[in-house]
């Protein structure tokens, strides 16, 4: 049997070694548990945060933050991005200023959401929105401008309207690319959720971080970092899952 | 119906490719490349016209232009007297390959052109028996990536006979294919225009394919392409052209205007 098949071990074998090594460096280097806090310690704060509902409350917070923020980047985005693929002039004007505002990091946004949307959670969900906004748009752009045109013979040739045309062509299309760029900017969406809320709101996974440090517990704040981590493979895995439905696989195997 | 008549059609398009940009340096001037001019063709009720030409002659653009997907620079193609100006379920375009919905089992594929037709028994019939007809039954769930290339091209026939058109355009339908599944969908070809009489125009490049299928043989010379001969085959299927001397005689002369010789 071939022990490549059970890809769970080696992600365990991976994680028990880092945790042996974490556990040597804190007893041998000197450090004190202030400073460097060992698996132990930082397995007993995670248990202390999950019993006094602390790390629920900070990880639904976040999350909520992310649903909200990727929802609307969604909404917008996608159909936004069919658009661009399809009608050239509105690509001609749009994709410049697009391709200007993408590199611009959300988190040079964070002055401007806290001027216009005040403290709470709404200046966090508008940083995730920007995050995952740009990257869905230009996916999905280019993912309608790659169908084959032969598609649009076909639809043409049994007289789709315009609506079957966007329902029955454009969407299956580009649902595997669409599933993809989704998978990828959820991982941004999350990267920018916790730095977000290092500044605007007084919950969150950035918050517990951010607060913990102020406390100087640094057991709490490896807790925080576990905890992003692990939501962090939750949210890949869950998204690897869309891909595997039968209408958004047939991209992988045709061609 | 499917009679066509193409009158005085010619299309030209501008070449912007790179290597037309003149050894000097100079900026390239775009060239209008005339893919086809002042050609007239008829084509009959009914009837399985073969296309041949060399590669590039035009001969796919033309069959873009009856099956409405391009326009003419000027000229028109008439159908039954009236002029055809844009695609629909009357004039059924075949691909070389791909022309299924990726995404659609086969079922759905030949659902596509019966889309208006009310729900219920007749319906489900009507697609079962153009499934059953190219010898897919069992195969209505699967996806075009699941089948052989020539179940692919089978599920595309069903689709398209399925709609009743007037006409069937097939473009090099046998490309790709292996030597044993292209001659059993030649014969396929051959036996639903001999059940269904619809008109059918085919370009190939096999002249083989042309001489067994077709009821007419139709050469194009090179760009702008012209008619360089229009031959009625009056033989009767099953046809062989190893044993038909006016055949071979016809295939030679092929060869010759083609500018190639089959023995080497």
């Amino acid at each position: 049997m071939n022990i490549n098949n059970k890809p769970l071990f080696h992600a365990i074998g991976s994680f028990v070694a880092i945790g042996i090594v974490w556990h040597l460096i804190s007893v041998y280097s000197g450090w004190s548990a202030q400073v460097f806090a060992g698996p132990y310690e930082v397995f007993a704060a995670l248990w202390q945060l999950t019993l006094d509902g602390s790390l629920i409350k900070h990880s639904v917070a976040s999350l909520f933050r992310v649903t909200a923020g990727f929802y609307l980047a969604i909404v917008f985005g996608i159909p936004l991005g069919m658009l661009l693929g399809r009608i050239t002039t509105l690509r001609l004007f749009i994709n410049p200023v697009i391709n200007f505002l993408r590199p611009i990091s959300p988190l040079a946004w964070i002055p401007l959401a806290m001027l216009w949307f005040g403290i709470g959670d709404m200046p966090a969900i508008f940083l995730i929105f920007l995050s995952s906004f740009f990257p869905l748009v230009v996916a999905t752009a280019v993912a309608v401008r790659s169908i084959n045109p032969v598609y649009f013979q076909v639809a043409a040739n049994f007289n789709f309207s315009r609506y079957e045309i966007v329902k029955k062509i454009i969407i299956p299309a580009t649902v595997p690319a669409i599933v993809v760029a989704i998978r990828l900017s959820i991982t941004i969406a999350w990267l920018v959720v916790v730095a977000a809320e290092m500044i605007a709101v007084q919950s969150g996974l950035g918050y517990l971080i951010i607060d913990s440090r102020n406390a100087l517990r640094m057991d709490y704040v490896m807790v925080g970092m576990v905890v992003i981590g692990i939501i962090g493979l939750l949210l890949d895995y869950l998204m690897r899952q869309l891909g595997k439905f039968e209408s958004a696989s047939w991209g992988f195997h045709a061609r | 119906m499917g009679h066509i008549l193409i009158k005085n059609l010619s299309k030209d398009f501008v070449d912007r490719r790179r290597s037309n940009r003149p050894p000097d340096g100079s900026s390239p001037k775009h060239r209008r490349v005339e893919v086809l001019e002042n050609l007239n063709l008829e084509f009959q009720e009914g009837d399985l016209t073969c296309i041949l030409g060399a590669s590039g002659c035009g001969k796919s653009t033309l069959l873009r232009i009856i099956a409405g997907f391009d326009q003419p620079t000027s000229g028109a193609v008439y159908q039954n007297g009236r002029q055809l100006i844009k695609p629909s379920s009357d004039n059924i375009f075949v691909y070389q390959h791909n022309g299924l919905l990726p995404w659609m089992t086969v079922w759905q594929n030949v659902e596509l052109g019966l889309r208006h037709m009310e729900e219920g028994e007749a319906k489900v019939e009507h697609i079962q028996e153009y499934i059953e007809m190219v010898d897919l039954e069992g195969f209505e769930h699967h996806y075009p990536h699941q089948l052989s290339g020539g179940m692919q091209r089978r599920a595309e026939l069903a689709r398209g006979l399925a709609v009743n058109p007037n006409m069937l355009i097939l473009d090099e339908p046998f490309s790709g294919l292996d030597f044993l599944t292209h001659m059993k969908m030649r014969e396929e070809v051959v036996n639903m225009h001999q059940f269904f009489q619809k008109t059918m125009i085919m370009v190939t490049h096999n002249i083989d394919d042309a001489l067994i299928m077709g009821d007419r043989v139709v050469i194009l010379g090179d760009r702008p392409a012209q008619v360089k001969l229009d031959q009625k085959l009056e033989f009767e299927h099953p046809r062989n052209p190893e044993v038909e001397p006016a055949l071979q005689e016809l295939r030679d002369e092929i060869f010759l205007m083609l500018g190639v010789s089959y023995a080497v």
